[in-house]
């Protein structure tokens, strides 16, 4: 049922363990001890999601501050197309703020668990237990296919559960599906 | 889990027959409330337009119409009754409905949480019960309406004897578990109770205040209606509702769970498979605090019951948390959140408190209305940090454990680096903990 990429596997995950290697982002401190087996081998994600989120950024950004600065030029006076200095700003604002969002984001499988951290101002980490998984999703909106992006998003019982990993290669993506699943059949439990 | 036990299939092969059943006889009645029920709503809705419309029939056209449309009812009715067949077979029960757009649903018995037999008033004079299975996952229960009294009775019995993985042929024999009575509430008590909880108050006088008001400031008299009536409504159903409904609170114990019966009009028996229960939250509102009393509510996938035990002493209800999650006992002592905590919540930051069994977690909150909450590890759906900047700033974050029940239990505000470690160690647990967990059939 499931199309396995064995290929996909390898290649996705040194390429981006390597590049991972690079972030000294903040990370748990207080790991409990007696677990360096278990260490976590975080991976972060790859620089597609980063790209067509800068684009995006520039291309609504960039034309709205034209647009203001041409409209309000015109009609109300030069004077007022300062204004189109407002959009600039977000602009120059989120550049580095997406670079920063697009460093926190990573993942790690462990032996029983996925882990994925995220966020900067607001930090979130969340720990899904393989056997606790419902459903493994793997979608492509049509903008993310363009930049060859897929994401995967883990469902369990609890709704609250907001275990997803978006921006990721697709051939990786399919390789997490893949493997989550096998796991999540392995250590399967009740409710 | 899925396989069946080994009796299970020879008894399936020996009695390929399918006997499906009928719903009790009086069914019919109850759908011929339908079309009396949209008009009178209709009526209600928009009163002005109903009462032109109804002077201009005459009394015959409008007998004829009644007529009509309570004929129609009762086709509708006995047609629906006709077309609706239940069975039950080794592994699963199947309901078939429907008159034109036909519903099967198969309720795989494995995966039933709980059946509670329901008797509104009505239906307790008639002799009749009404059978609602919790199955995880499904938004709409479904119900068998209306079995006899006694048949509801034996179906339930069989259908939570097979849940629980005793042998089809064994299972008609099983019959009702006896059950021990474990806990009782007295009227009087529940009667205290309800006057000592602050919500029966608030809306009380918020009945009794906000008309008044908005008649001085309006003087409108439908205004006043509008808001009067919900207000009224939502008093009654704090203080008259709810003693009317938890009335004579029995908790009794059997082997297929704990037994819930309640009830003074409509009477309840809900049944709490072991096993099924996500969350226990023990609950003390400050007024309850100086008579030891606590109210103990369940969080149970798929289910709405949520009360265990309206009202009872503290230790008393504690034995009854004991007998929901065996091996688990209420801890008495928390781990504080850090002072600096009252950055982040003032004042309010000294009512969270943590603590972590080798069973358990448990997490309490609120400073007034102390609610406890207790998850055991092997209900832990996934488990999560989260802290903001403003936290991140103090040095605190939050952890929040997810259950199947969708239901969050959060220990808030804690020091950084021991919520980390508390991340982790809890994942280890919840694995732990699942791998030493009870099967799906209870009882096998």
């Amino acid at each position: 049922m499931w199309r396995t990429y064995a290929c996909g596997m390898e290649t996705g995950t040194s390429r981006n363990a390597g590049r991972t290697t690079g972030q000294p982002a903040a990370r748990p401190t207080g790991r409990p001890t007696g677990h360096a087996a278990d260490e976590p081998v975080w991976i972060g994600l790859p620089p597609g999601l980063l790209r067509m989120r800068r684009l995006l950024l520039v291309v609504w950004l960039g034309s709205l501050t034209i647009g203001t600065a041409l409209l309000s030029g015109l009609l109300a006076g030069p004077g007022w197309a300062a204004f189109a200095l407002l959009p600039l700003a977000v602009l120059l604002w989120g550049w580095p703020m997406l670079g920063r969002n697009w460093r926190s984001w990573r993942y790690a499988e462990r032996a029983d668990d996925l882990l994925i951290s995220r966020g900067v101002l607001w930090r979130k980490e969340t720990v899904v237990p393989y056997g606790r998984m419902q459903l493994v999703e793997v979608t492509s909106g049509p903008v993310e296919r363009h930049f060859g992006l897929a994401s995967v998003q883990l469902h369990t019982a609890a709704a609250a559960t907001d275990a997803r990993i978006t921006g990721l290669d697709p051939a990786e993506a399919e390789r997490l599906r893949d493997r989550l699943t096998e796991l999540g059949e392995a250590r399967s439990a009740g409710l | 889990m899925t396989t069946p036990s080994g009796g299970a299939r020879g008894a399936g092969k020996d009695a390929p027959v399918l006997r499906e059943r009928r719903l009790h006889p009086v069914t019919p009645l109850r759908r011929a409330w339908a079309p009396v029920a949209v008009i009178a709503g209709w009526a209600v809705h928009d009163p002005d337009q109903a009462q032109r419309q109804l002077t201009r029939l005459t009394t015959t056209t409008l007998l004829a119409v009644l007529a009509a449309a309570v004929l129609g009812a009762a086709l509708y009715g006995f047609l629906s009754w006709w077309s609706t067949h239940f069975a039950v077979t080794d592994t699963e029960l199947r309901i078939r409905t429907g008159l034109v757009f036909r519903r099967t649903a198969h309720i795989r018995l494995e995966r039933l949480q709980a059946v509670d037999v329901t008797q509104p008033l009505l239906a307790r004079v008639a002799g009749v019960a009404k059978l609602k299975l919790d199955v995880v996952g499904a938004d709409k229960k479904d119900e068998l309406a209306y079995l006899g009294q006694e048949e509801a009775r034996v179906l339930r019995a069989e259908l939570l004897a097979r849940a629980a993985g005793f042998a089809p042929e064994t299972a008609h024999e099983v019959g009702e578990a006896p059950a021990r009575q474990l806990l009782h509430v007295p009227a009087g008590v529940l009667a205290v109770s309800l006057l000592l909880t602050g919500a029966t108050w608030a809306t009380l006088a918020a009945a009794l205040v906000v008309p008044p008001v908005l008649w001085f400031a309006t003087h409108s008299v439908w205004t006043v209606l509008a808001t009067a009536l919900p207000l009224l409504g939502a008093a009654g159903a704090s203080s008259v509702g709810r003693f009317v409904s938890e009335y004579d609170w029995t908790v009794g114990e059997s082997p297929d769970g704990l037994r819930i019966d309640h009830g003074l009009l409509d009477r309840t028996h809900e049944t709490v498979p072991p096993g099924r229960v996500q969350t226990v939250r023990v609950v003390e509102p400050l007024l309850w605090r100086r008579r030891g009393w606590v109210r103990v509510e369940l969080d149970v996938a798929g289910s709405a019951n949520s009360v265990l035990v309206p009202v009872a002493p503290r230790e008393v209800a504690e034995s009854v948390v004991a007998r929901v999650l065996p091996g688990v006992n209420v801890p008495a002592g928390f781990a504080p959140s850090p002072r600096r905590a009252a950055w982040c919540v003032p004042f309010w930051w000294r009512g969270y408190g943590l603590a972590v069994t080798d069973t358990v977690f448990v997490a309490r909150r609120g400073l007034l209305r102390r609610s406890v909450a207790l998850v055991p590890h092997a209900k832990v759906q996934s488990v999560r940090l989260e802290q903001g900047p403003w936290q991140h700033r103090r040095g605190l974050a939050d952890v929040h454990v997810d259950t199947g029940a969708d239901k969050t239990v959060t220990a808030r505000l804690r020091d950084a680096s021991e919520a980390a470690e508390l991340l982790y160690a809890q994942a280890d647990r919840s694995l732990t903990g699942r791998r030493e967990a009870r099967p799906d059939r209870w009882m096998a």
